[in-house]
């Protein structure tokens, strides 16, 4: 269990410099690099750019450079923001948050809906209603998500009538607690839905095939011969052994559920790290950028680390090997 | 020779002629090339006809999918911008195929180090969400639609390698090929006879299903503002919706037409790769809709 643990740590932080090395190369070291660009700025101030000579050590050699670059980057020191003119830390930790709270929900639901209509579709296999899940699930895993937040935008700015950008009302004087979380969920709605619904696709086909590929292992064929009921077959077998290789391709799924909040949040202004990506692409921010790309791959890259550690709690095998 | 291709020919159109999913998905993806292809003659409007009398309207006899904010005809936008879309689409597919193909055969081929290193940049590539670095590597470094075409390739290989590293460390197993290498052929001799056909169907397969990711990484960068939103593809229909106000004014024609060509496209291309990696993979053959 500890080389399993040592082994995937080894292979987490080797990533995560993988990560870090290659945002060196996009951002400094190749040519018509934004930091080289960056002096002619004529937004900085004199001092910010004397400032940013000392952080990054520009005058020093390229590999001093990078150890520079590495040991500021792990104390959390990025830079400054051209647009926001604050480092670039303390912006992403508080859009983090923004994040957080439509990610982690969306998801989460995306997993219940897929494990139960999954299930469903897995059950009655090549019956009617898997038919309709399955193409169902297909088509949403195609819709791009952006399109699929203009429906709901369009839809709701003709019926629903609910808040299509931002989290909050602006200049709102909030009477108490209570109506500040009202107005948030009301904000959070659309994306939300729309966020569950992409990923939503992919979890459903996921544990479908998950629980598809089991039924026609040896041992289901054994309870079936023993008569247990199909139910008590499902419910205590199935289910039971599919949870592992749900868990392996959730992983994965997380990866795309990043990239589908990337996405939606800038469909509805949500004022996450996906959104500060498109407004650092827009304004030219190669600080603020870079630090959005490094904080949503290393969020990503934990993420698995965090999957796989519980696999290897989870299923004594994968230890072994 | 020519015989052996005959036969492979005949097998291909035999696979077409049983199954139903792979008509359907390839006579839709026809139809679209056939559209995009003839777009000058069938649009109505060209693309730089703007008509001041009408802007913003919606879908009416005279323009049947209404007019943007220049009063250009939006029917005759989506069919011209069939041609690009396709065609990026199709190049990257086949630039990440090339070079998924090449790294798979390395890293299936040779044991050791070159192995370790392709398997852990493709887990990576794999892990991380490649929208995400494609708009950096986008916007620091696409200043045309060849760029973009590069970095959607160098970002979507990845998933190609693992299958054909895969079906490389099992067929480099097999009898024939272990006799070969017995009777002395060199590495170059046995991948090229023995290991490359082997992979090329697969490869095919592969390079469809890829079209779609490619043309929804490339309608989003549009749609995030990276690369030239000058060119008319479908992406920039949707990019110009969002930030000409029209989508949060509820101006639908606008906006929903592009997306659902891009959807109906990429589901007619996924049938079709489907269809096809299920008769080139027997394992998948017993399952009805896999995804």
């Amino acid at each position: 269990m500890f080389s399993y643990i040592l082994r995937k740590l080894f292979s987490t932080l080797a990533s995560i410099l993988l990560i870090f090395t290659l945002a060196f190369i996009m951002f400094r070291l190749l040519p018509g690099d934004p930091v080289s660009l960056m002096f002619r700025d004529p937004r900085l101030t004199r001092e910010q750019i004397d400032y940013l000579m000392r952080e990054f050590g520009l005058n020093k050699p390229l590999w001093e450079q990078y150890f520079i670059y590495l040991l500021n980057a792990f104390r959390g020191n990025l830079g400054i923001s051209f647009y926001y003119k604050q480092p670039v830390n303390g912006i992403l930790i508080e859009r983090l948050v923004n994040t957080l709270i439509l990610l982690i929900p969306s998801t989460l639901c995306a997993i219940l809906l897929g494990v139960v209509t999954g299930s469903i579709s897995a059950w009655k296999n090549n019956k009617a209603i898997d038919k309709i899940i399955t193409s169902t699930s297909l088509v949403l895993y195609t819709l791009p998500t952006y399109w699929l937040g203009g429906l709901l935008i369009i839809l709701s700015i003709t019926y629903l009538k609910l808040p299509v950008t931002g989290m909050y009302n602006y200049g709102v004087q909030y009477g108490s607690y209570i109506d500040r979380l009202l107005d948030l969920f009301s904000h959070m709605t659309l994306p939300f839905i729309t966020l569950t619904l992409v990923s939503y696709g992919s979890f459903t086909v996921i544990i479908r095939s998950a629980l598809v590929d089991i039924s026609t292992e040896d041992f289901v064929k054994a309870s079936y011969a023993m008569g247990f009921s199909e139910k008590r077959i499902f419910l205590k077998i199935l289910l039971k052994n599919v949870s592992l290789p749900i868990l392996s391709m959730s992983a994965i799924a997380i990866g795309t559920s990043v990239a589908g909040a990337v996405l939606t949040e800038t469909v509805f202004a949500w004022p996450g790290v996906g959104r500060l990506i498109y407004d650092a692409v827009i304004n030219r921010d190669y600080p603020l950028l870079q630090g959005s790309f490094l904080v949503i791959s290393v969020s990503v890259v934990l993420a698995n680390m965090i999957a796989d550690l519980l696999y290897g709690v989870l299923d004594p095998r994968v230890r072994t090997r | 020779m020519r015989k052996a291709n005959n036969s492979y020919y005949k097998s291909i159109a035999y696979i077409i002629k049983g199954n139903s999913d792979m008509k359907a998905g390839l006579a839709i993806t026809a139809l679209f090339v056939i559209f995009a292809l003839t777009a000058p003659y069938i649009a109505p409007y060209g693309v730089y006809d703007t008509d001041t009398s009408s802007i913003l309207k919606p879908p009416s006899i005279k323009h049947l999918l209404g007019t943007d904010e220049m009063g250009r005809d939006l029917l005759s936008l989506n069919l011209y911008a069939l041609k690009s879309t396709l065609l990026v689409g199709l190049l990257s597919a086949i630039l990440a195929s090339i070079i998924g193909l090449l790294m798979g055969i390395i890293s299936g081929y040779y044991n050791g180090l070159i192995d370790w290193v392709i398997s852990r940049v493709v887990d990576f590539l794999i892990a991380i969400p490649a929208i995400v670095l494609m708009i950096v590597m986008g916007s620091i470094f696409a200043s045309g639609i060849l760029s973009v075409i590069l970095i959607i390739a160098l970002l979507s290989w990845a998933p190609i390698a693992r299958v054909i590293r895969s079906i490389v460390l099992s067929v480099k197993e097999l009898p024939f090929v272990q006799a070969a290498k017995a009777l002395g052929a060199s590495d170059l001799r046995i991948i090229r006879k023995h290991i490359f056909p082997s992979v090329i169907p697969m490869t095919l397969a592969l390079t469809i299903l890829s079209i779609p990711n490619a043309i929804f990484s490339y309608a989003a960068l549009v749609f995030m503002g990276v690369g030239s939103v000058e060119e008319l593809n479908l992406g920039t229909i949707l990019y110009y919706a969002y930030v000409s106000g029209s989508l949060a004014s509820g101006k639908w024609w606008y906006f929903i037409p592009p997306g659902f060509l891009l959807v109906m496209l990429s589901l007619a291309l996924m049938m079709t790769g489907r269809a096809l990696e299920r008769e080139l993979n027997p394992r998948l053959k017993g399952e009805q809709h896999e995804l």
